[in-house]
């Protein structure tokens, strides 16, 4: 407490000193200069620079190009770490780069993991490591997500090399009902975490309904132990962050509060609601209160009954990030089934795949097939090209990046995998995946394996794993 | 992928065709608002063309796509008879006694029900509901802890494995009191009242990081506390009369004594839980002073480190199958390529769930041995066979629970545990068209394909979901 307190009372006392807010925010200018409440606007800024790449083409692959277009037999030309070209086989290349024979094999965007506890959660799992939930209370609205990133997590390396993760949003734990602000990483490794912040991305908030937050702060006698008690937390610190919002768009003088900031963001639009919710009726729920206090909830997190409501979800306009076939591990997943995501999609609401689990990140093409099968079962045909906007531009819209990546169209990031067969196979696995168009997988090569600080000179570095 | 389409075989099709193809052809108009056939009806259809009635009959299924499930790969025009519940033959050119029912599935996949080595199935309903999970208890007693009177065949998570094809499995209780848990069994996923194939199977016991903490704190506490069980427990069998189990000194009560008994004589096997190299070699060298223990590692993350020690000692692996991270300190040298290395070294090697979902995920099995083949395709990595992958959740857990002659594989004698598949068993994309556990179909709906049928729509109708059922 006593460490924390310096900085604190620093910043209040620049705050006092300083003229009054603009009610329109300066990118480069310190915020202490700006006034009690006004903020800085990137205080935490990416460093993320695209390593080095060359241009590469791959031909005669089956492409899904992440929005639902498939090439059989196609051309894909990656330079100076963008997609600058995209076709059929008669698509033209430069004569003078390197070429990748895609015969037999498939290329996709990255796959993109919207729920990841990666370096929050890191590996090894010890109590040290516990940093992804501030279970000390209910709002905890001001944390950032960005701040327990330990970049040496392995799990990031796993990701890239047996899943082909290109991009990943890291969400605060579900203890609390405002969990805080998430972050949004390029998949490279680092030193730092601003080393891969993805660049421009926006901020989520973490919210949950549910079990997490009434039993966490039931369990210790305080308030909310129940769901109308989460709603009622909830309700209360929406009407407080509307109020601050209010006069922070007016510029009238308050202290700054990291809380109110992040939702009074919320308000305004600049920072998306990843809204962990299980329940059916809770989502109904949850959507209502969003429509009482004047924000979207972007996308409903694990939403195992998003099946009850998809035409509710899709006439929201709210996307469900959703597993293959998790259920029944607590009450409130009981009736989780394994074609929820084809029944989302089918009712035309938009459908995530994500993981919420350093294993299942490693195969959220196998999550997507698992859906993609239980569907054809029931007649609900849906191609491998579409399914695959689940692992691509779906997440990347609902993250807030998908003008830069989520898609192979020119212009966009050269975030690509090439997998050795169809992507929906169980025998399939990443052959190379560019970031930017920098090779930083290969499955050829084992010099192009990342190995975190923490393993190496540890037994089993730099093995395959 | 193998198989896109999916189609059904034609037994299905002739009785259900006008559904199947009436559901496709709402689906392009995209209207969404139209109510699917329920799916049931059509499985109801083919499981009506297989058996009926449902019980054990002379079966013989032609014209399949056949793994033996033995290690050997799959033959193409396969055959499997089965008579009074058991598997009579298998393989190519076989024989059909005449008058047998005969169903050709043209090509379809036909495996051995698989077996799931370590899974808690029937012990928990939900895990996090306390009041519907047995796993463990904080008791008076350990090693005498049975969990066959405890299994649950009508636990939902029974028929949602079953309906993956998981005819049998490991059921493992957790630690309570102490580094033993007790004794574990096997059980059969029949839709029936009747799950136990083989009640006490063996005896579990951590001795890794869990056995640690279980034991107050360290290794070493950990196996002094397990020599002098063990010891306690050669007292009770030299002289039961006389062993008090109630002094000061006495770690064991009389009950949990007398259970390690057929530990200490190897006549029941000792599952122990460790995942180091350096610790499954601790556990190994447990037999210097128990040489009959008789020794199955479960976990053996590992494993591949020292496969050549565990290979020598005849010791059989339970692996998790995917590990890959160094998700704890004695998983530092965790890789997906631990199953494969292992079983070239000539360990018996068989996969379940180690981590999670015990209760619930056995379908992950096929997913782990799929898996597993991947890694054929990945430069350095060591994968198996397809037949391999297979071994290792169907025979090879058999074998390790000492039933290798009465489940896990389809050779003659073997109990008429067959699953008929869509697809290759190994896809995500695929999944059973038929089970029969001890030669009986099997229901193959379940709570959640009600739900699915329920909400194919997710609208109301004339009257609320409720009256959908």
């Amino acid at each position: 407490m006593r460490k924390s307190a310096t900085p604190l009372l620093i910043a209040a006392l620049l705050a006092g000193v300083a003229g009054p807010a603009g009610a329109k925010k300066d990118k480069d200018a310190p915020a202490a200069t700006q006034g009690s409440s006004a903020e800085p606007e990137n205080p935490y800024p990416s460093t993320y620079k695209a390593y080095p790449g060359t241009a590469t083409a791959i031909r005669g692959a089956t492409i899904f190009d992440g929005e639902g277009g498939r090439i059989d037999n196609g051309v894909i030309f990656l330079s100076d770490g963008k997609v600058t070209a995209i076709g059929g086989a008669d698509t033209p290349i430069p004569a003078d780069i390197a070429v990748f024979d895609g015969t037999g094999k498939y290329v996709t965007p990255g796959v993109i993991d919207i729920h990841s506890h990666l370096g929050n959660y890191p590996s090894p799992g010890v109590d040290a490591h516990s940093d992804g939930n501030e279970a000390t209370a209910p709002v905890t609205a001001h944390v950032w997500a960005e701040h327990s990133i330990w970049p040496q997590d392995a799990g990031f390396s796993r990701a890239l090399a047996n899943g082909g993760v290109t991009s990943l949003q890291i969400l605060p734990g579900s203890a609390n009902l405002f969990g805080g602000r998430s972050v949004t990483l390029k998949n490279v490794p680092a030193r730092t975490m601003q080393g891969m912040k993805f660049p421009g991305a926006p901020h989520g908030l973490k919210m949950a309904c549910g079990e997490n937050p009434k039993r966490v702060y039931g369990s210790k006698g305080r308030e909310p132990s129940t769901r109308m008690g989460n709603m009622a937390v909830n309700r209360a610190t929406w009407i407080k962050a509307r109020d601050y919002q209010k006069k922070r768009a007016v510029g009238k003088d308050q202290p700054r509060d990291l809380g109110m900031e992040t939702l009074a963001d919320v308000l305004e639009g600049k920072i998306l609601v990843h809204n962990h919710c299980y329940r059916a009726d809770e989502m109904a729920n949850v959507i209502d209160m969003g429509k009482e206090f004047g924000y979207r909830v972007t996308a409903f997190h694990h939403a195992v009954e998003a099946y009850k409501i998809a035409d509710l979800l899709r006439d929201n306009g709210v996307c469900s990030a959703l597993w293959g076939d998790w259920y029944g591990f607590k009450m409130e997943a009981y009736d989780g089934i394994k074609e929820n995501i084809p029944l989302v999609h089918r009712a035309g609401a938009c459908t995530i795949v994500h993981s919420d689990d350093d294993n299942g990140i490693q195969r959220l093409n196998q999550e997507a097939a698992k859906a993609l099968g239980a569907g054809r079962r029931m007649g609900i045909d849906i191609p491998d090209e579409i399914a695959w906007t689940w692992l691509a531009i779906n997440p990347a819209r609902a993250m807030g990046i998908s003008e830069q990546t989520g898609s192979l169209k020119v212009g966009k990031m050269a975030d690509v995998v090439l997998w050795n067969g169809n992507p929906f196979s169980t025998y399939t696995r990443p052959d190379k995946v560019w970031i930017d168009g920098a090779l930083l997988y290969d499955s050829a090569n084992p010099k192009l394996r990342p190995v975190s600080d923490f393993e190496v000179g540890q037994i089993g570095a730099g093995d395959v794993k | 992928m193998s198989d896109q389409n999916h189609p059904l075989p034609p037994f299905a099709l002739s009785l259900s065709k006008g559904l199947a193809e009436r559901s496709r052809s709402h689906f392009a108009a995209r209207s969404g608002r139209f109510r699917l056939p329920p799916v049931r009806t059509v499985l109801a259809g083919l499981l009506f063309a297989i058996s009926t009635p449902a019980f054990a009959q002379s079966l013989a299924i032609t014209g399949a796509t056949l793994a033996i499930g033995d290690g050997s790969e799959p033959i193409r025009n396969g055959t499997v008879v089965i008579t009074a519940g058991k598997v009579t033959a298998a393989g190519a050119g076989i024989a059909i006694p005449p008058g047998t029912k005969t169903i050709d599935v043209a090509g379809k996949w036909v495996t051995p029900g698989l077996v799931s080595g370590f899974s808690r199935v029937g012990l928990v309903e939900v895990p996090a509901v306390n009041e519907t999970n047995d796993a463990s208890a904080r008791s008076p007693f350990s090693a005498a802890i049975d969990v066959a009177p405890a299994i649950n065949p009508l636990a939902n998570p029974v028929a949602i494995s079953r309906t993956a094809g998981i005819t049998r499995a490991v059921v493992v209780p957790s630690t309570g009191t102490g580094i033993f848990a007790g004794q574990g069994a096997v059980v059969d996923l029949g839709a029936d009242m009747n799950p136990i194939t083989k009640p006490r199977a063996f005896q579990y016991v951590e001795m890794g990081e869990e056995g640690a903490k279980d034991a107050g704190g360290s290794r070493p506490a950990a196996i002094l506390i397990f020599k002098t069980m063990l010891r306690e427990a050669q007292e009770f069998a030299k002289a039961p009369a006389s062993y008090d189990g109630r002094s000061k000194d006495a770690l064991l009560n009389r009950i949990d004594a007398e259970a390690l008994v057929p530990v200490v004589t190897g006549a029941m096997p000792l599952m122990v839980h460790v995942e180091s190299g350096r610790d499954i070699l601790a556990v190994l060298a447990l037999r210097q002073d128990f040489p009959a223990l008789k020794l199955i590692l479960a976990g053996a993350a590992e494993g591949w480190m020292v496969a050549p020690q565990i290979a020598a000692a005849k010791v059989p692996v339970i692996a998790g199958g995917l590990d890959d991270l160094p998700s704890s300190f004695e998983k530092l040298a965790a890789t997906q390529s631990n199953v494969g290395r292992m079983v070239k070294a000539g360990v018996a090697v068989s996969m379940g769930l180690m981590d999670r979902d015990e209760g619930l995920q056995l379908r992950l099995a096929t997913q782990q041995a799929g898996n597993i083949v991947a890694l054929n395709k990945v430069p350095g990595a060591t994968g198996l066979s397809w037949g391999q992958a297979l071994r290792t959740i169907s025979s090879a857990p058999a074998e390790a629970m000492g039933l290798g002659d009465r489940i896990g594989s389809l050779k003659a004698g073997r109990a008429g545990d067959v699953v008929l598949w869509d697809g290759d068993p190994l896809e995500m994309t695929s999944a059973p068209l038929a089970v029969w556990i001890d030669g009986i179909a099997q229901p193959l709906d379940n709570r959640q394909t009600k739900l699915r049928d329920r909400y194919a729509t997710p609208e109301e109708g004339a009257l609320p979901k409720a009256y959908a059922w």
